[in-house]
């Protein structure tokens, strides 16, 4: 048997008066993944992650959070989760060691006999030791940001949720987050990390959903992702008209002119082919290249590229 | 793999006992806070000030004195009971209301209130908590004005045999008894303003709303309770009965005020109390 799904929805919809942040989302976060949840700013991303974690009701539509249904048995489930939710969120007049004391003296799973210890882990493993006793006020943004991190490993978790975890960090930090993400998947915790920014979090993923304007435009493991879009062969020529006629011909679509020559869709057609029948139609092949796309392409092509906030 | 484990794919993690942890560091967290400090310092320097200008002056305060002022001069107790007289006016309803109207919302502005949903404190709990630290807060305010005004007032004036207000002597302990006896009422009431403060916490994220909110409704209170022609609506006023305390200063104590407001801050604090959570339980964190 599989082990059960981590986080799954089912038409997960939060509407704001007429307004829907997020719309109809079938998300699924299989257990032991690290799961990219992409979107630019506004398109859902945040209420998502608040309705998954009981802080908002949902509209419509059904949460099951490590197999407890949400918001009505949140409670059971949220001891074994572990969040960062937009940025961090302190007492400012208090140190950054206690304000997790508090955190923890919150906690009714946490054992308070080994309280001391697992603050000083937490705090040792986001490098914040040295700062543990400096009021949360006098933190820079990424200090800010290491204690919300640290907080949220207190306790062992199956699952974290880490929303823009690298806001505000330097690329330094931003390296740490990286690979404090692929240890915590070593040690078989899930995680959910949000972001606007795929060149952030590609390399630690294994599974991808893409938001846009609170729907959910994509999802799969990385590997499917960019199967799902078809590579193109581009080939340079001096007769790009030529060209052109003979990928049509081999079945190829969406065939265009470009500068140099004809590019199109291979789909099912084999790349050798398109070679072996453009040098049969006489044309002088220069160059020829199949292109897959990158997912960060495969992401600008689901949003858009602009700078407006979506939604 | 058997049905069990089908079932129940995820353990339930075990609760602990229930623990004073989580009370104690919102205690601290209150108790620590600069502000609150100061409030406390502003509400225990009333009682000395109002000894050293009566010890000054070096007369009897005049007949049109308020309650207990008279009795001052003759034994230090009183210090304590004038001290509570003035400070349940304004400078009493403000501490609480401070504390309560930042219960909620206070944690809901610096966004520390989704932290502390999701560790989890589930919203009826975190609800109890900060109402209890509110009617501790409301104890140890009350119980502040009433024991530096003791000592303050024995220093300068001395204790001995009481006066109580209905002329007859009681001795020294029985005094202090109906000295503490009024500090417990007063700071019941007091708890039940709390409970307001506490709902209208529930409403904002601007912790300085709800507490003006909460000082507004109180003194609303009291204005209603002095304008004759709502008369039929005095004894429903959360106020109605407070200054009733002095009663407990007559011999033999007369309890129907103190008992009706005993009721009135039961029914506040409960209606209040629920109030806040049907408000608080499906509220959507966006903070």
């Amino acid at each position: 048997m599989t082990p059960p799904d981590a986080v799954r929805t089912v038409g997960l919809t939060k509407r704001f008066g007429s307004h829907a942040a997020v719309d109809g989302i079938d998300l699924v976060v299989p257990a032991g993944s690290v799961y990219g949840f992409l979107g630019p700013n506004g398109s859902g991303k945040t209420t998502t992650i608040r309705m998954l974690l009981g802080l908002i009701t949902p509209t419509h539509g059904e949460i099951e959070l490590l197999g407890h249904p949400v918001p009505s048995r949140v409670v059971d489930a949220l001891p074994r989760v572990g969040a960062l939710v937009e940025g961090p969120a302190f007492h400012p007049y208090l140190s950054g060691i206690d304000n997790l004391r508090r955190l923890d003296a919150a906690d009714r799973t946490a054992d308070p006999a080994t309280s001391g210890r697992r603050l000083g882990e937490a705090l040792d493993r986001v490098g914040l030791a040295a700062a543990a006793g400096k009021r949360y006020r006098a933190y820079s943004l990424g200090m800010r940001q290491r204690l919300a991190i640290a907080a949220a490993l207190l306790t062992p978790k199956d699952l974290m949720v880490l929303d823009e975890p690298t806001n505000g960090l330097d690329p330094q930090g931003t390296r740490e987050v990286r690979s404090l993400i692929a240890s915590l998947a070593d040690d078989g915790t899930t995680v959910l990390v949000s972001s606007h920014l795929l060149s952030e979090v590609e390399q630690v993923c294994t599974h991808i959903g893409v938001m846009h304007v609170g729907r959910l435009v994509t999802q799969g493991s990385a590997a499917e992702i960019r199967r799902q879009q078809e590579a193109e062969a581009w080939v340079d020529t001096d007769q790009p008209e030529q060209a052109a006629r003979v990928m049509r011909e081999l079945g190829l679509s969406d065939v265009r002119i470009t500068p140099h020559g004809a590019v199109g869709r291979l789909g099912e057609v084999a790349p050798e082919k398109v070679v072996t029948a453009c040098v049969h139609a006489g044309l002088a092949v220069t160059r020829f290249v199949v292109d897959a796309p990158t997912l960060e392409e495969i992401f600008v092509g689901l949003t858009g590229e602009g700078f407006d906030v979506s939604g | 793999m058997s049905a069990a484990d089908l079932t129940t794919p995820v353990p339930r993690v075990a609760m602990r006992r229930p623990s004073p942890r989580f009370l104690a560091s919102e205690l601290r967290l209150v108790l620590r806070r600069r502000r609150n400090m100061a409030g406390l310092v502003v509400l225990a320097a009333v009682p000395i000030f109002i000894a050293v200008a009566v010890k000054s002056t070096a007369s009897q305060p005049g007949s049109d004195a308020p309650a207990f002022f008279q009795s001052i001069t003759e034994n230090g107790l009183f210090v304590s009971l004038a001290a509570l007289t003035i400070e349940l006016g304004l400078f009493l309803p403000l501490a609480v209301a401070a504390i309560s109207g930042d219960a909620i919302a206070g944690e809901a502005n610096l966004g520390t209130l989704r932290y502390l949903l999701t560790v989890p404190v589930a919203r009826l709990r975190l609800l109890g908590i900060k109402y209890a630290a509110i009617v501790i807060f409301s104890f140890l305010a009350t119980f502040l004005i009433a024991i530096v005004g003791m000592a303050i007032g024995l220093i300068l004036f001395g204790g001995g045999d009481v006066t109580t207000l209905s002329g007859t002597q009681i001795s020294f302990a029985a005094g202090l008894g109906r000295v503490a006896l009024a500090a417990v009422y007063l700071s019941l009431a007091l708890a039940s303003l709390g409970a307001v403060g506490l709902f209208i916490s529930t409403l904002t994220e601007q912790p300085i709303a709800a507490t003006i909110a909460t000082v507004v409704f109180s003194t609303a209170s009291f204005i209603l309770d002095s304008i004759p022609q709502v008369h039929w609506l005095h004894p429903y006023l959360l106020t109605h009965h407070w200054m009733s305390f002095g009663d407990l200063l007559r011999a033999p104590i007369a309890w129907d005020g103190v008992v009706h407001g005993l009721y009135l801050a039961a029914s506040y604090g409960l209606v209040f109390f629920l109030a806040a959570w049907a408000r608080f339980a499906g509220k959507d964190v966006t903070s």
